[in-house]
């Protein structure tokens, strides 16, 4: 499937999300290779992209323009309901201070701190690469996409904090290992090509689900996402590029490259969540506008656009039963390992250990430098705060 | 002092994204105090040069009109057609209103 | 009028160096706004040394460029001050280092923004700015670090006191700069209730690629993806 078709049907009747198992971002390709779909101004290019997400922020704004009959005052719980249906009714936005189910703020706050989560953790695997970046502009770029997850996760916690959640309650879950994030990033990256392989592989993945996510009900993280999505433009070329560069390189610089590509593309296809027979959470989503795809239908299409973008890099996709099924307009493709997956979400995976010891020694480190701060401040307001009691 | 305490408190950040616009809201940050909260907000929220000013508020104060009244916080003004000037007729030939 | 090759990797490198140790902190700051912070900084340091590295690759006029400036020479040919390889051991080293560098850039690229090399005064016109802001940063949190918590003035005063000694060798060239920035950090420390250290060992070499025994490990952490393929386009 073409990439436009792709995002013209995710995005322009979406609504949201399925972040569960995904985290994301965006796509960009070398010039050349335009041709192929990809590039800048080609179809299903960046710009292309960026047409969904600034369609989606008017879609935002003029939704807001219609008017829900308000239930009044004294409504009672029923009345509530009705006017909380009825606002995502009219694809309008709940906003923080209005009513909603506890189940619509639960499964919000649970779904925006498992993307907020994901963002922090996956700064991890391509952090490991940013001193040993082998050119310094591969540096510098490196550096600003890792710096970006940062404040994408900054963003949602934020978005999530709306919720009347605090961070650091959220911060805690993580540490717990009380809430997930998106498990491919308990794979290791063991060669500079894996930084390549995430940004084609991963982000790509991760877009599929994210476009989508600038038309989720909620307000706060619906903006949230058109900002994340509108930064996020370079992140996926950026992988693009380094993979299509070692795969046009010396020898050796293509068998990393396809070797990164190996072990990465199941994972990926893994990030889509368990088949769908198997999937919970989605029809309530679905309603509520917090999801609107499947994630097999999501597979199929990330599936189906990888196989043009992998010709075009000249590696292979690691798939020997992939092929094009000329009856169903969609290639067939062997499914990745749920047992796999399942088992590196429950906490087994190769670095999910490794992830949880990174962070929370981060956490435990900077303690003193948290507290010092607050210190500061207090000595600093003591007077006020006196002043004003 | 329990784990909660401990947190650095939440901000409100405001952005000017150019001039003869007005700040608006761009989100939130955790800073200890407002010096960090302004430099915290400038790093996050203008790496990409989105904005000319910045302010940054204590979410602690602010004051928000609950969606409960909303019904006598803005439906007051839905009959007061009059506060816009597409209520008026321009007369004929009268330029520049 | 240009500047010596030598003189060029000397700013470049010392840019390249803070850079490389400030990397590291992406993922690893006490609160994640500071992982941000910090990157930004990392980014204009880096910036700026490939400018640097670039204009001292032309100046020699060997064909060597920004990276095999970077990856291909060894601790001993590079020409950075000792004070920005020194490990940043926690929070509070990698805060002093960056105040006593970042000060010191601010008043060199002010003198080297209106100098007789037009090349080097436009990159130090750029950079002169954000040295400002690293300074700032670098400046905010010398005051919360010294004046905070008992444990943090400590540990902020035992990083003074540690990288104090290498600062010495920053002013070697311009021995005229070290006034104004005695003043502008000695009152820094003043505010944040710290202890301005005596003057006495200066260790020196860096200039001359006489290191400490760090910037070897440094380095080959840094290089070791790009010399294990020559010659390959990345």
């Amino acid at each position: 499937m073409h990439f436009r078709s792709l995002l013209q049907a995710i995005a322009g009747n979406g609504h949201c999300c399925n972040t569960e198992h995904v985290y994301g971002n965006d796509f960009n390709v070398p010039d050349e290779v335009a041709g192929a779909g990809l590039g800048a101004g080609a179809p299903g290019g960046p710009s292309h992209l960026l047409d969904e997400v600034a369609a989606a922020e008017r879609a935002l704004r003029e939704a807001g323009a219609a008017r829900v009959a308000d239930p009044g005052v004294a409504a009672d719980g029923d009345e509530l309901l009705r006017y909380f249906d009825a606002v995502i009714e009219a694809d309008q936005k709940i906003e923080p201070r209005d009513w909603m189910p506890d189940a619509y703020r639960q499964g919000l706050i649970r779904q925006i701190a498992q993307h907020a989560h994901s963002e922090i953790i996956g700064m991890q695997p391509e952090g490991n690469w940013i001193s040993r970046a082998p050119s310094l502009k591969r540096k510098a770029i490196l550096l600003a996409k890792v710096q970006d997850e940062a404040g994408h996760g900054l963003y949602l916690y934020a978005a999530a904090e709306t919720l009347g959640v605090s961070r650091d309650a959220l911060v805690e879950l993580l540490l717990a290992g009380r809430q997930k994030y998106s498990s491919i990033f308990n794979y290791p990256t063991l060669t500079w090509a894996d930084v390549g392989a995430i940004g084609w592989l991963v982000d790509g993945a991760a877009i599929v689900n994210q476009v989508p996510l600038c038309r989720c009900s909620y307000g706060p993280y619906a903006r949230a996402m058109i900002r994340i999505c509108k930064e996020e433009s370079f992140h996926q070329r950026q992988g693009y590029e380094i993979l299509h560069t070692l795969a046009h390189g010396t020898p050796g610089q293509k068998a990393m490259a396809q070797d990164a590509v190996n072990r990465w593309w199941y994972p990926s296809l893994a990030m889509f969540g368990p088949p769908d027979a198997d999937s919970t959470h989605s029809q309530q989503s679905m309603t509520w506008k917090i999801k609107r795809f499947s994630n097999d239908e999501l597979r199929q299409r990330f599936v189906d656009m990888c196989v043009q973008q992998a010709s075009v890099l000249g590696l292979d996709i690691p798939d020997p039963d992939l092929r094009w099924n000329e009856q169903r307009q969609a290639h067939d493709y062997t499914q990745p390992d749920y047992t796999e997956l399942m088992r590196v979400i429950k906490g087994d995976g190769p670095c999910n250990r490794q992830r949880a010891a990174h962070r929370h020694a981060a956490h435990a480190d900077g303690a003193w430098v948290r507290e010092a701060a607050a210190a500061y401040a207090a000595k600093r307001n003591a007077p006020t705060t006196k002043a004003a009691a | 002092m329990s784990e909660t305490k401990k947190e650095w408190p939440l901000w409100e950040v405001f952005v000017r994204p150019r001039r003869g616009l007005a700040h608006s809201h761009v989100g939130s940050l955790h800073a200890p105090d407002a010096e960090l909260a302004l430099r915290n907000a400038r790093d996050l929220y203008t790496r990409r040069q989105e904005g000319v000013s910045i302010w940054v508020v204590p979410a602690a104060a602010v004051v928000a009109s609950s969606p409960d009244e909303k019904d006598s916080f803005f439906d007051p003004a839905a009959d007061k057609v009059y506060r816009h000037p597409t209520f008026y007729q321009v007369p004929e030939g009268a330029a520049h209103l | 009028m240009t500047t010596s090759v030598d003189r060029l990797l000397a700013l470049g490198d010392d840019a390249l160096v803070t850079a490389q140790r400030l990397g590291h902190w992406c993922t690893r700051s006490p609160e994640m706004e500071e992982d941000v912070a910090l990157a930004n900084i990392a980014l204009d340091q880096l910036g700026v040394a490939r400018l640097l590295l670039s204009y001292a690759g032309e100046v020699e006029g060997a064909g060597r460029d920004e990276d095999a400036l970077a990856y291909l020479r060894t601790d001993r040919e590079y020409r950075n001050a000792l004070l920005v390889e020194l490990p940043d051991r926690d929070f509070a080293v990698m805060i002093a280092k960056l105040l006593f560098v970042s000060a010191y850039q601010r008043l060199l690229y002010r003198r080297l923004a209106t100098g007789a090399d037009e090349r080097l005064a436009g990159i130090a016109a750029k950079a002169v700015k954000e040295s400002a802001y690293h300074e700032d940063h670098a400046t905010l949190w010398t005051l919360r670090l010294g004046d905070g918590t008992d444990e943090s003035h400590r540990r902020m005063q035992a990083a003074v006191d540690e990288v104090w000694p290498y600062t010495h060798e920053l002013f070697e060239e311009e021995p005229d700069l070290r006034a104004e920035w005695l003043s502008t950090v000695e009152g820094v420390l003043t505010r944040a209730t710290l202890v301005r250290p005596a003057d006495s060992w200066a260790p020196t070499g860096g200039r001359d690629g006489r290191h400490t025994e760090q910037l070897s490990y440094l380095l080959a952490e840094m290089q070791v993806l790009h010399r294990a393929h020559p010659g390959a386009r990345w």
